[in-house]
């Protein structure tokens, strides 16, 4: 197990020689924003189980150790947390996609249009609301992407759209376990 | 836990690789079959897959279903590209189930068989006049603008009236209504058949009616595709503000469905907009609710041909909590028209062999696996057979909700792997890939491989690239068959 991990860490820090573009790009354009709560749950939460799972970092080693050599705030630390619970602790250069760090780091959440706001599939939920509030308010074009996830919650939010900035350092995102949900409450027809 | 699960899995498969690979067999190239691959081809590492489809070309609705100015939409086929191209998945177009190849005989060259090939006929109104000439399905028509090869002699008529009627307000309807208001100068540089882009430059048609049974608070469309059509230059909307009023029932329904909520606002923000076009090219898109088709009016002039829709206007009526449907009122009402589109739903088509249920139109299953009997609740198997996407659903959702469909599917197969429910076939050697391509060769049908498909696909984005066009697809069998044959 934590064979695999340094492994993965040691393929992380090769990509990060290469990655150097990202880290160029400014933070200044991010505005901290407060948001409104929905007034409403309607859709059926999912995974219980990761969520409360909140703080076990796993002890062996976390990429947080290796972002220091850098100078400092180049990337911010995210876990996500897949299907079946496990947890992946990655670093991502401040500007880039959690579906591009996903992908980067062989974290299997789909992204069917590839991040062009066309499909739902890189659904994420942040675990934290706090986090969640640190985000700008999801565009028009968002939330119609998100009208047809699978399985949303009041933190739900496309992964190509949260761009690591800063002040998520620590953020975690969940990836619904779509089988589940398809299974309980999968798309219902419409008549016409 | 989980990791060490996967790899005794992993470990397992491997170990059989060797001596009895899993042969399985997708039907159909769309969504629903090439996620069905992806998953096969992750959770099995001893499948060897083959993805078989009727048409030359693969993926299907990708390509023939999504609208062409939707490019972002189709970015999805890299991802299924891909899947092709794997090394244990062979994709193997220009077979047709039921007349290259049979069901029966695909069960016996494949351990397992997935039907994926969704629903390539349509729902019918049952009303009169529904044979009328200019009364076409959306089916017909989006098949048309994009090329796909069956539908290349549609010819709708788009020259002799300045009305046309879509019936059904779901996505399909408002593709369907889009391209025919869109100005074609923005067509003119997506993967639009230019076949259909001609046809729409001389089109005559400046007003659209979208036509559905039930209310603003019930419109099947999603909010994405709404505000597209809303949007489109020169355009104004018609919405009767009389009928956005909701009753307490509409309110309930729109508390529990986020969706049709956010469509609903649109459309009330869309019926409060005042119209500035006036222009000569004005265009005009009228949202009727609560009317329904009764029959279809015959031209006097031109006879056989449509000349209007007769629609009886309806109420809804609860019929269960957060459920209305349209009953008739008894009033009458006409829209003249020189073209209707009924957007009114796909169907599937069975093939001899399968257990299908007509009704619903799908293939009766247990989360994918195939049920021998469509009626009376009948649990026993289909041994090996299964099905995903709209031939197991119906024909609803967006290529995303393939992506679960196909997960939910592969999990049944993996889990009739693991408790031997495939056990009287599984120690079989099964020719698989080898017996198919011998039995083709005997019937001299002339497969298209992956390879074979990206010549096409070159081939149509140079012819493409002359037009300031992404590609051009090859939209007859002549032509595709000229492209692959090269």
């Amino acid at each position: 197990m934590s064979n695999l991990r340094l492994a993965r860490v040691g393929a992380w820090m090769a990509k990060e020689l290469c990655r150097a573009k990202f880290t160029s790009m400014s933070t200044a354009g991010y505005v901290q924003r407060g948001r409104n709560q929905h007034s409403q749950r309607p859709f059926e939460q999912l995974s219980q189980g990761p969520m409360i799972q909140k703080h076990c970092y796993l002890s062996t080693m976390t990429s947080n150790d290796t972002s220091k050599e850098g100078s400092e705030q180049k990337t911010i630390s995210v876990t996500f947390v897949d299907k079946d619970g496990e947890e992946k602790n990655i670093e991502v250069p401040i500007g880039m996609s959690m579906l591009e760090a996903a992908h980067q780091n062989d974290i299997e959440l789909e992204g069917a249009c590839e991040g062009s706001l066309a499909c739902s599939t890189c659904h994420v939920i942040v675990m934290d609301e706090d986090y969640y509030n640190k985000l700008e308010e999801p565009t028009d074009e968002e939330n119609d992407m998100l009208d047809l996830a699978f399985g949303l919650t009041e933190t739900s939010r496309l992964g190509c759209q949260v761009i690591a900035k800063p002040e998520l350092d620590g953020i975690r995102l969940a990836i619904p376990a779509a089988t589940r949900n398809f299974a309980v409450d999968g798309y219902v027809p419409k008549p016409h | 836990m989980a990791i060490f699960q996967a790899r005794t899995r992993l470990f397992r498969s491997f170990s059989t690789l060797s001596s009895k690979p899993l042969r399985v067999c997708v039907v159909g190239s769309g969504p629903a079959g090439f996620y069905t691959a992806e998953k096969m081809l992750k959770a099995h590492q001893n499948s060897e897959i083959d993805i078989i489809d009727r048409l030359p070309v693969p993926f299907g609705l990708v390509r023939s279903g999504v609208a062409p100015d939707h490019p972002e939409t189709k970015i999805v086929i890299n991802q299924f590209s891909r899947v092709a191209k794997h090394e244990r998945c062979s994709f193997f177009g220009n077979v047709t189930l039921g007349s290259s190849i049979s069901l029966a005989e695909l069960r016996e060259l494949y351990h397992v068989v997935v039907l994926a090939y969704g629903a390539e006929s349509d729902r019918s109104l049952g009303i009169p006049g529904e044979n009328l000439k200019g009364v076409h399905s959306a089916r017909e028509f989006v098949w048309w603008y994009n090329g796909h090869p069956d539908c290349q002699n549609l010819d709708p008529d788009l020259k002799n009236s300045n009305t046309a009627v879509i019936l059904g307000q779901g996505n399909v309807a408002l593709d369907v209504a889009r391209i025919l208001l869109r100005p074609t100068t923005e067509l003119a540089t997506t993967d639009i058949a230019s076949r259909a882009l001609a046809a729409l430059e001389e089109s005559s048609i400046r007003k659209v009616y979208l036509v559905g049974r039930r209310g603003p608070a019930q419109a099947a469309c999603t909010a994405k595709e709404l505000r597209e059509v809303l949007g489109i230059h020169n355009l104004d909307i018609h919405i009767l503000e009389a009928d956005l009023l909701l009753t307490p029932a509409d309110e309930e329904e729109l508390k529990s469905s986020r969706i049709q909520k956010r469509v609903y606002e649109l459309l009330s923000k869309a019926a409060n907009t005042r119209h500035a076009h006036t222009g000569l090219d004005q265009r005009e898109l009228h949202f009727v609710f609560f009317r329904k088709p009764d029959c279809f009016l015959e031209s006097e002039c031109r006879t056989g041909h449509v000349s209007g829709v007769h629609f009886e206007k309806t109420i809804l009526k609860g019929i269960s909590p957060g459920k209305q449907i349209a009953t008739g009122t008894g009033q009458f009402e006409d829209i003249k028209c020189g073209m209707v589109l009924k957007s009114i739903g796909y169907k599937s088509v069975p093939v001899d062999g399968l257990p299908f249920d007509h009704q619903k139109g799908v293939v009766p299953n247990n989360k994918g696996r195939v049920l021998r009997d469509a009626k009376g609740g009948s649990t026993l198997l289909e041994e090996g057979l299964y099905v995903c996407g709209w031939l197991k659903r119906g024909p609803t959702g967006i290529i995303a909700t393939n992506l679960y469909c196909a997960e939910e599917t592969v999990f049944s197969i993996s889990e009739d792997l693991e408790k031997g429910v495939l056990a009287s076939s599984l120690p079989l050697q099964k020719p698989g890939r080898e017996g198919l391509l011998k039995l083709l060769y005997d019937r001299n049908i002339r497969i298209v491989s992956f390879g074979d498909w990206e010549k096409i696909d070159s081939e149509e984005r140079r012819l493409g690239s002359l037009r300031n066009k992404p590609r051009e697809k090859l939209s007859t069998w002549e032509e595709l068959q000229k492209a692959f044959m090269e």
